[in-house]
């Protein structure tokens, strides 16, 4: 009964490890994911291959076989000295990026046909009728997937844990490796995470009647 | 929306434009790649002696017997967590709320749990000692249908009213409206997204990696440590080999995925059938309600998430 109470700078340590990977993975994963969206309905033809290739790539690529190119084939080939944390972060971000950038595509898909039509006859360019008129009324659509792909992201972290990165999946590792009862830690990192998933899910949900508009 | 609608018609001007940018484009994105290979061309990569490895008898055996074990792993992980998928929709559906209750809490609590942690929980020995393997299927059914049994709710609920009344109406038993009349039309309608999940399942099963189950992910790391040549590990070369099968794999069940939904589209019967849309790696609904499955319309308007677009 007692790991938690025994281990609580432990366990905190590892909380804010994994809020620390969800955070900057998600921040990564948003900000590629809406440029490669982007990329996938522009009018210039590489940017359009390019964005196919990064989506069908990375979504279909084991989590983690990625780990094992940022842990074992970046360093060597590419930049010697990152450290663990980036290297997790731009795993789990570029992975989540394509999933973003799916849910961002299917939003724009939902925004009716005469919007862009409308932005284009009064001569707004590509990145114009992007940038004021779809992705705004994308962003309605785009909030409830994206509420679950980061509650996924959320839980895709714990990879980073077995490579050496603290977070909750490191926790109780070393816990168990210490000769705790796995039950217990079972279940306190079960609750963890179900706070952090939670948490997300309020915040979207939250963000979801902000941007509720009657149309 | 198809993404021709989002700019014109080019003319002279953005002609010439679109021009410039795809050559800068390309010579961009092959820029990129002719950095990257230049790095491994240097750090010697590309010494043929490093890719030779996969021309040993043994080390090709050993790929064999990885992706066997990886494909035993997925075989009966889907069969179980399709099954299990069944059971638990069943139960989510009960006109009993304690049997709802149990099954809503049992959905909700492993859809949040990362996957890896189950796995490890099991292989560590929170149902007494189970092997590697069946640690690995076990997590892999129990996580995967939850998600399987949310997806077949959502088809079932998508089945339009008047089927479920019509079969009652006919005298059907409560068991009978389930398998003769909903669950039919739901897994047809739903089989695209199914399969989509079944990818992630593939996905999944590299996690054994972490509880040293013998599967692909695992064999490469193996043949990476063990085969230095010229005191060079070949983590580039395996990751390269190991990668292009994944990824193949995956790609064979998406394609399938993506016919059975054009095959369904073509069909014209009742219901619509869900685009294959692939779910994150547990795209987790969490909770209830904020489902991310494209929910069949039943009226069958059309849902213009599902038209396909031209640029893919």
């Amino acid at each position: 009964m007692n790991v938690l109470l025994d281990n609580l700078s432990l366990f905190r340590e590892g909380f804010i490890g994994t809020l620390k990977l969800t955070g900057a993975s998600a921040l990564v994963a948003i900000v590629l994911g809406v440029i490669v969206a982007g990329f996938r309905v522009s009018p210039v033809p590489p940017l359009r291959i390019f964005g196919t290739l990064w989506v069908t790539l990375l979504r279909n690529t084991p989590l983690t076989l990625l780990f094992l190119v940022a842990f074992f084939v970046v360093p060597k080939v590419l930049f010697p000295d990152l450290d663990s944390f980036l290297l997790a972060v731009a795993a789990c971000g570029f992975y989540t990026s394509a999933f973003v950038a799916e849910a961002v595509r299917s939003g724009i898909n939902t925004v009716p046909l005469g919007q862009a039509e409308a932005a284009r006859s009064i001569g707004m360019t590509f990145t114009q009728t992007m940038r004021l008129i779809v992705l705004p009324q994308a962003t309605r659509t785009v909030v409830p997937p994206l509420s679950s792909i980061f509650i996924a992201l959320t839980k895709n972290t714990a990879i980073a844990g077995a490579f050496n990165n603290v977070d909750l999946f490191n926790v109780s590792k070393t816990l168990s490796n210490d000769g705790y009862d796995i039950t217990m830690i079972f279940i306190w990192i079960t609750l963890a995470y179900l706070i952090v998933t939670y948490a997300i899910n309020g915040l979207f949900r939250l963000l979801e009647h902000r941007l509720e508009v009657a149309r | 929306m198809s993404a021709s609608v989002l700019f014109d018609a080019p003319g002279p001007k953005a002609r010439v434009r679109n021009v410039i940018y795809t050559v800068v484009g390309f010579a961009a994105l092959l820029g990129g790649i002719a950095w990257v290979i230049l790095r491994l061309n240097e750090k010697g990569e590309f010494d043929p002696a490093l890719w030779d490895i996969f021309n040993y008898a043994g080390i090709r055996q050993n790929i064999l017997d990885a992706l066997l074990a990886t494909l035993k792993v997925f075989a009966l992980a889907g069969v179980f967590s399709l099954v299990f998928a069944v059971f638990l929709c069943v139960a989510r559906l009960s006109d009993h709320k304690p049997v709802r209750w149990v099954a809503v809490a049992f959905i909700d609590l492993f859809r949040s749990i990362p996957l890896l942690i189950t796995i490890f929980a099991l292989w560590v020995g929170i149902l007494g000692s189970l092997t590697p393997f069946w640690a690995l299927v076990v997590g892999l059914t129990i996580y995967n249908g939850c998600v399987q049994a949310e997806v077949l709710r959502a088809g079932i609920n998508a089945v339009p009213k008047g089927q479920k009344e019509a079969a009652y109406a006919i005298g059907l038993r409560k068991s009978q409206v389930m398998t003769l009349v909903l669950f039919p039309q739901a897994i047809r309608s739903m089989l695209p997204t199914i399969i989509s999940q079944l990818v992630v399942t593939l996905k999944d099963t590299s996690l054994g990696f972490m509880i040293l189950y013998p599967e692909l992910l695992h064999s490469a790391r193996l043949i990476a440590n063990n085969t230095p040549v010229n005191g060079v590990y070949p983590f580039v070369q395996t990751v390269a080999v190991f990668g292009a099968i994944y990824i193949g794999l995956c790609l064979i069940l998406s394609w399938i995925a993506t016919w059975i939904e054009k095959r369904g589209r073509r069909a014209k019967t009742g219901i619509k059938v869900a685009s294959a849309k692939e779910p994150a790696a547990s795209e987790v609904a969490q909770a209830s309600g904020t489902t991310v499955l494209t929910v069949p319309d039943p009226r069958g308007e059309t849902i213009v998430d599902t038209t396909p677009d031209s640029s893919s």
